[in-house]
């Protein structure tokens, strides 16, 4: 099989440039076989961030010719082998070396949303149809690549008044969890910026999950806010039935 | 943020952004110039037994209260619908304000607040126009129906089919709305706690079914109704002459 | 504070943030201990994450006849009655109970039609019995965890790797380490340790283990003074994915056989019926590893060396919806849709039933203030581990390890740390920096892994492991050469210096143990002693540090109580 030229970054947080390396392709292989390939003979130091190889953990996320994806799952074959094929790290995260980028502001705005808290009295029955909603926003690995295209941070830097559609999903897994019985509407209005994101898709369209992150989750939380915030017929009733 | 610079990314993605943004660019536009013009005409809108879907509810037809076209009148429903929808939202922030473009695509710095202030605040308003959307569909579905009824008595013509297609089309277009879905559904946490679980649990169901398709309503009804008008006003202008299948 | 590395101090340390860490970690701080929690990956994506077929507990949700003692006698018979009995029966005994916690703590589990946990068959299981979510069940479970962790407070040290424990007057101390971030030291002062860091997969080639699977936790306990135990039980999973080459070893989970797959070898004969012609493709996975292994060997293997895992006869929804990241696995990996044609799978080595020797009610090593749960630790699966009971092994000895050092911590003052021993562990991970001697740790992987493939893998006999440890010690010295170029910024050569060391440790610890068991028995396969042998039914291997060498004794296992025995007399007519 014919030898590819991978063009990765090479750097830290201040600086850095990419760096071409030719590798032989074999078959099957996905990038992040390339980029073990590169670290086994010709950098050793190349870091890279993985550990499943199955698309299952969510670490290996990287920008392959331009597009956020999972390494791991990304075939050298479904690629251009005639030119150089660029990988560089998530763009809305600082780098710390090479492919590997600091990914802590996802944690910190994880320790934001208030836990499951089941509501008082409950029995511990759930049946399959509450729970089939809920299991589709659980898929989600942490790989942080909807975080990472989401203009709202990617080009807007908004991180201090954004959640990110994988805090939405997140949310929508506990708002929609059959049995919880905390409200989160109001920090996602107010602290997480659910208004920031304009239902563009590009999460939906990275998440190898294949979550349907925009239709799914945060547009029904959108819903929900409207509810509580901004539908003047509701909040009367609401003020009728509580008085 | 990262420190590869701004132009790496660019030059790194491959494939051009705008193939995406050009098409919604020509038919939104297309669409929005055709309707414009359409709505202030003011005529040619009835070809007995058709009614264009423009026009339709027609009223103050004989301008007592109202000197300009009567569709000025009644447009704000489905052009508020349309605007508001989750579907159209996506497609003309990316296409018309490139918010973005497309996706990893660098995007202009500047003062960004997405739907929280004004004007876009009030998308929000959505579940509204789809409550208004309502009566316009019963409309709609009156003058599809009342597209057999030819002064000779039943019959069916093209404009019948063309008629019957659009209104169709605009109901699986309403069915599939996001905030209908909530509405009858989606809002709960758990169907088998609430009352009439079991339905709302298949009601959603099917709407998230439908909403699965919201995309391609959105644009088959826009096709439909353009072209339900642009049949009507080919009959009523004389330019052709309906053609009567039974 | 010192200047060459930061300090931090907590009650309890808890090393390894995985299923059995996490629920630890949970535990100790639920007993009013203060916690920190290390890990080298970032919080969420330890092994636990990918684990796939469920959590074995004996809830009886799907078949009323199940309880506790059936689960304990199916694993006291599937581990080859080596395994530690008290171990089996509490694991056992509070698994439904584990389980539930998950579920109130917000985990969502498949449901029965009446609104209950849904189980699923498993091999050497007589019941359906593993609590599952699809083929995703530990994303499930470390998730849960981890939130409820965060929630509490627990303090997370991400991409930190401890080398080194330290002790004082024979007791644990803390633990050294490095930020892989940016290579800078961190010691942790703590009055108790929780070693929670996995198995060893990585010191072979084929294997379904991530990088992080350097048997770390073993090597740290047992350079501390503490016992390893059972050490050549080594668990290769039959079914793994053998092409196309990057994925070789992956794992095929076991649910794919639970859902009623099938094994044919290249002749289209379902093989199985001449190994196990009782439980087929769920027999445990000692009996289905060898099967595999031998209608390769004898010529009966598909064109890249393996067999043909079938489960096409379903319909291809089902299949989508039972076995969904399968689906997309060998869809996207191996151009292969498992829904219309088979997979072709062959063993990998997948999990270490062997470990640091602990007591069964409280996970304590035989090193005061370490305790160890999880796979790190030995006991549970004795010779060969049950699929399902890993998961369940996590959360019952994770929270017993973390009540017990937490309880520890209570009783005691904050012991000293020595800096004469923080000297020598700085000087060891710099050491590769300064040496210009080209011994690249890759390559020195590599050969590691050959080594075992071929000289300690599924069948083992006396001159192959004689070499064996010939060439580990040949290794051992070239690992004395490794040498890194480039800056302590995150370099994964220069970390994989540091892993190589434990990787070694635990190789010989491995070999020295096969070498030492004459007989085969569950994992266990020795050519030349093909049978089980009574006596050494009845003793454990013991590696222990003994002057600076590794140094191996037999002890007997604990006398298992009469009622216990009458479980499982009376199951083996029924059941084996
Ligand atoms: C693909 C696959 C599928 C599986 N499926 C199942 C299944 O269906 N059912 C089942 O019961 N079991 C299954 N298993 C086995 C089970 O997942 C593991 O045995 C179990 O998750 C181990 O958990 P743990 O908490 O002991 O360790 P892990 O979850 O592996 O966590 C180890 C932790 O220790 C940390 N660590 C290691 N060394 C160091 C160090 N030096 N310094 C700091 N931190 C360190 C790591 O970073 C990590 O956080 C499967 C395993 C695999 C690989
Ligand atoms: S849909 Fe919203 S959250 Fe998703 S990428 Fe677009 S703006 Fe971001
Ligand atoms: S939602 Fe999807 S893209 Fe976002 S972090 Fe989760 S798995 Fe990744
Ligand atoms: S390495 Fe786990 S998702 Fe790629
Ligand atoms: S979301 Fe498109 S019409 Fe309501």
């Amino acid at each position: 099989m014919p030898n590819v030229t991978l063009r990765i970054f090479r750097g830290d947080r201040e600086s850095g440039k990419t760096a071409d390396y030719e590798i032989p392709l074999t078959p099957g292989m996905v990038v992040l076989d390339a980029l073990h390939y590169v670290q086994k003979y010709q950098a050793a130091d190349l870091a890279v961030r993985w550990n499943c190889k199955a698309g299952k953990c969510g670490s290996c996320s990287a920008e392959v010719n331009g597009r956020p994806r999972l390494t791991c799952k990304t075939r050298m074959d479904s690629l251009p082998q005639d030119k150089p094929i660029t990988i560089l790290p998530m763009k809305s995260f600082p780098v710390i070396k090479d492919l590997v980028t600091d990914v802590s502001w996802n944690y910190k705005v994880n320790k934001k949303i208030p836990a499951f808290q089941p509501r008082p009295g409950t029995d511990w029955k759930m049946w399959q149809k509450d729970v089939d909603r809920v299991q589709e926003f659980r898929k989600c690995i942490e790989c942080f690549l909807c975080q990472n295209v989401c203009h709202v941070l990617r080009d807007h830097d908004k991180h201090e008044e954004f959640g990110g559609p994988r805090f939405f999903v997140r949310i929508a897994g506990l708002e929609m969890h059959p049995l919880d019985g905390v409200s989160r509407t109001a920090l996602l209005k107010k602290e997480l910026g659910l208004g920031l994101c304009n239902i563009t898709k590009c999460c939906t369209e990275v998440c190898p999950e294949e979550i349907h992150i925009t239709n799914n989750a945060i547009i029904p939380l959108k819903e929900r806010v409207v509810d509580e915030f901004y539908d003047p017929v509701l909040r009367l009733v609401r003020k009728i039935r509580g008085a | 943020m990262a420190s590869a610079s701004q132009t790496a990314y660019q030059a790194a993605r491959t494939g051009s952004w705008w193939t995406q943004v050009v098409p919604v660019v020509v038919i939104l536009g297309g669409f929005g110039a055709y309707a414009t013009w359409r709505a202030f005409e003011g005529a040619y809108f009835w070809a007995a037994p058709y009614l264009s879907p423009f026009y339709s509810p027609l009223i103050d037809i004989h301008h007592r209260y109202w000197p300009y076209s009567p569709a000025l009148l009644i447009l704000g429903g489905p052009l508020g619908f349309r605007a508001t929808c989750y579907y159209y939202r996506k497609a003309y922030y990316r296409a018309f304000f490139l918010d973005p473009g497309a996706c990893a695509v660098p995007e202009r710095k500047r003062d960004y607040s997405g739907e929280t202030r004004f004007p876009f605040i009030l998308q929000n308003a959505h579940r509204y126009f789809m409550y208004v959307a309502i009566i316009f569909l019963a409309f709609l579905w009156h003058d599809a129906i009342g597209a057999f009824r030819f002064p000779d008595g039943f019959g069916i013509g093209v404009g019948t089919l063309v008629l019957l297609a659009n209104v169709i089309l605009l109901s699986l277009y309403f069915g599939s709305c996001h905030s209908l879905r909530h509405l009858l559904g989606g809002k709960l946490d758990c169907f088998s706690c609430s009352k009439f679980g079991g339905a709302r649990h298949s009601t959603w169901k099917s709407l998230s079914f439908l909403n699965e398709h919201h995309m391609l309503f959105a644009w088959a009804s826009l096709f439909s109704v353009g072209f339900a008008d642009f049949y009507v006003r080919l009959v009523s202008s004389g330019a052709i002459r309906d053609l009567r299948i039974l | 504070m010192n200047d060459k590395f930061e300090t931090h101090e907590h009650d309890v340390l808890i090393i390894g943030a995985g299923g059995a860490g996490l629920r630890a970690a949970i535990e100790a701080l639920g007993h009013g201990a203060s916690v920190g929690i290390v890990c080298k990956s970032l919080l969420g994506k330890a092994h636990t994450v990918m684990a796939e077929g469920g959590i074995a507990a004996a809830m009886a949700n799907v078949d009323a006849a199940d309880d506790w003692r059936t689960h304990f006698g199916d694993t006291m018979r599937g581990g080859k009655f080596l395994n530690n009995w008290r171990m089996a029966q509490i694991h056992a005994q509070e698994a439904p109970d584990r389980v539930r916690e998950l579920e109130q703590w917000g985990a969502l589990f498949d449901r029965t039609d009446d609104g209950r946990i849904l189980q699923r068959a498993f091999g050497g299981h007589s019941f359906k019995r593993l609590c599952h979510v699809g083929d995703r069940t530990g994303l499930e479970m470390i998730r849960t965890l981890q939130d409820r962790g965060v929630q509490m407070g627990i303090d997370v040290y991400m991409e930190c790797t401890i080398t080194r424990l330290l002790s004082d007057a024979g007791r644990i101390s803390g633990a050294f380490g490095y930020w892989r971030e940016n290579g800078r030291f961190v010691v942790f002062k703590a009055k108790s340790i929780v070693l929670a860091t996995g198995g060893i997969g990585k010191a072979w080639p084929i294997t379904s283990n991530s990088w992080e699977y350097t048997g770390d936790g073993m090597a740290l306990a047992y350079e501390a003074g503490a016992e390893l135990m059972d050490m050549e039980f080594v668990q290769f999973h039959p079914t793994g994915m053998v092409w196309p080459p990057g994925v070789q070893g992956l794992l095929v989970t076991e649910a794919v056989r639970g859902e009623g797959g099938i094994l044919r070898n290249k002749n289209g004969e379902r093989f199985m019926e001449r190994y196990d012609p009782k439980r087929m493709e769920l027999s445990t996975r000692d009996v289905v590893a060898r099967a595999i292994y031998t209608e390769v060997k004898e010529g009966r293997g598909t064109e890249h060396g393996g067999a043909f895992l079938d489960i096409s006869h379903k319909p291809a929804e089902y299949v989508k919806r039972k076995l969904p990241s399968m689906y997309h696995q060998f869809l996207e990996l191996a151009d292969v849709d498992i829904t219309k044609g088979p997979m072709e799978v062959g063993p990998t080595c997948h999990y270490m039933m062997g470990g640091v020797r602990v007591e069964a009610e409280t996970a304590a090593s035989t090193l005061p203030g370490l305790f160890a749960a999880g796979e790190v630790a030995a006991g549970l699966h004795g010779a060969n581990r049950l699929g399902g009971n890993s998961l369940s092994d996590l959360l019952v000895f994770g929270r017993r390890a973390g009540v017990a050092a937490a309880e520890y911590a209570k009783k005691q003052s904050v012991a000293s740390v020595d800096s004469a021993q923080i000297d020598a562990a700085e000087r060891e991970a710099l050491a590769p920096f300064e040496r210009s001697t080209n011994e690249n740790p890759y390559m020195l992987h590599a050969d590691l892994q050959q080594t075992m493939q071929s000289l300690v893998g599924i069948f083992r006999i006396e001159q192959d492991l004689q070499s064996a440890l010939g060439k580990i010690a040949a290794l051992k010295e070239r690992a004395q050469r490794l040498s890194i170029s480039g800056s302590r910024m995150f370099n994964p050569g220069w970390h994989l210096c540091a892993d190589l060391k434990s990787m070694l440790t635990v190789s010989e610890a491995v070999t020295l143990c096969a070498l030492a068991r004459k007989e085969s028995r569950g994992a266990h396969s020795r050519l030349d002693f093909p049978k089980f042998d009574p006596i050494w039914g009845k003793q454990n291997n013991i590696i222990s540090r003994r002057g600076g060498e590794m140094s191996l004794q037999q002890r007997p296992t604990p006398e298992m109580p009469q009622e216990l025995q009458k479980l499982v007399d009376g199951e083996k007519g029924a059941g084996a």
